[in-house]
């Protein structure tokens, strides 16, 4: 008879956040003997997505300072994943949220958040996240004693989470064995805080930064900065070794592929970094590469290209 | 009367900053060409190395996306609005 052990039940909903899993990839393609690539599986999150981390360590942050108190709202803009973090922490810490995001956001992250109970402000999609930045910021100056504006760009708690969690979890689970770390640019937490952890742990480690073809891409959370008007302040410009450009049409393929040859089915994003994670483990003759699959498939399976006769599974790497 | 073709943010560096370009009706495929004779760096963007749109690319006619249309055959009649809808960027 299998006992109840005490020590398996969670507390709480907020003990879920991070040590998730690093899975080894070695199916969707032949890496050179000595090389082996690894990824950390941020679906085990509970809002489901990478996202999770920095917004506890925000909502935490502006507790601590004073910002959130009981009675107030989270306010934010968001492509989606930190909006579902938000949503999920804030409803089980007891704070209301509000977001503002492009009113093309997928329906199943709006159809999420709602089920969450957040409020959502949906601004002009051809005016892209800069609108919904706008929108938000508006309502906070409009009635800044309701809300906490955690500012997930320019608030340094999103990549101390990372330097706190993810980095730390990397080079714990790879036994120090890590020597590139590769991770596409959105909000640059992830890159920056992991980044800059990893190299804490081992000043010789490589930093690769993602970064989509061009400004009209299919890589939903990643940010062409070269074209922004808005550089996140928590971008630091001095950290990567290398920047690898991977196209669309490349993630599309590689989020089918891993699906179909690994059992993963990643979002597209997740798909983008196992791009250039691969491009760089090929050109190695020992190493281990780590990279990180931001969330699921669940939120973009009404994307048509997991039936697009045209993709190449495997293209572009 | 002519057609409007609603530019995102992301793409209006290729076409001379402008937020609304219009064009003559007549099928979505053609009103796009047009557009990127006009200004071949958009063009760079929305189309392959064939000449077809890049799979990712969403163009809405109205509000309804082609692919649930006629695909690039869709005619925009005269007053309709074709939208070029971006992907969402940054966290």
């Amino acid at each position: 008879m299998v006992e109840f052990q005490r020590d398996d039940a969670r507390q709480h909903v907020l003990e879920l956040v991070g040590n998730t899993p690093l899975l080894r990839l070695n199916r969707i393609a032949s890496l050179p003997p000595g090389v082996s690539l690894f990824a950390k599986a941020e679906w085990y999150n509970p809002g489901g997505s990478v996202k999770d981390r920095p917004a506890l360590w925000m909502i935490r942050d502006g507790e601590r300072r004073g910002l959130l108190r009981p009675g107030m709202r989270i306010a934010d803009a968001t492509s989606g994943n930190t909006g579902i973090a938000y949503a999920t922490l804030g409803a089980a810490l007891g704070y209301p949220v509000t977001l503002a995001l492009p009113e093309n956001a997928s329906l199943e992250r709006r159809r999420m958040l709602r089920a969450l109970g957040a409020e959502l402000i949906l601004t002009d999609a051809g005016e892209g996240m800069d609108a919904a930045i706008q929108a938000i910021r508006e309502l906070v100056a409009s009635t800044p004693e309701r809300y906490f504006y955690p500012d997930q760009y320019n608030n340094p708690a999103n990549v101390q989470s990372h330097y706190d969690t993810t980095g730390a979890e990397i080079w714990r689970q790879s036994g120090g064995q890590v020597t590139h770390f590769v991770a596409a640019l959105g909000t640059c937490g992830t890159f920056t805080g992991t980044g800059r952890r990893l190299r804490a742990e081992n000043p010789n480690i490589r930093l690769v930064a993602v970064q989509p073809d061009g400004p009209y891409h299919a890589l939903e959370g990643v940010k062409h900065l070269a074209s922004t008007a808005h550089v996140p302040g928590i971008y630091d410009a001095t950290l990567a070794d290398a920047t690898l450009v991977v196209s669309s049409e490349a993630a599309l393929a590689m989020a089918r592929r891993l699906a179909r040859a690994e059992g993963l089915l990643v979002g597209i994003s997740a798909a983008a970094n196992v791009v250039a994670a691969l491009r760089v483990a090929r050109e190695l003759e020992t190493g281990t590469v780590v990279t990180i699959l931001c969330d699921s498939a669940a939120k973009y399976l009404s994307g048509p290209f997991w039936d697009e006769a045209t993709l190449t599974e495997g293209e572009g790497i | 009367m002519a057609v409007t073709i609603t530019i995102p943010t992301a793409l209006r560096q290729y076409a001379g900053g402008q937020a609304r370009v219009t064009a003559a009706s007549g099928p979505i495929g053609a009103v796009l060409k047009g557009l990127t004779e006009q200004y071949p760096q958009l063009g760079t963007q929305l189309y392959n190395e064939q000449g077809q749109l890049r799979s990712f690319v969403n163009i809405y006619v109205g509000d309804e996306d082609i692919r649930h249309l006629q695909g690039v055959e869709t005619s925009v009649p005269d007053g309709e609005t074709v939208s070029i809808i971006p992907a969402i960027a940054g966290g």
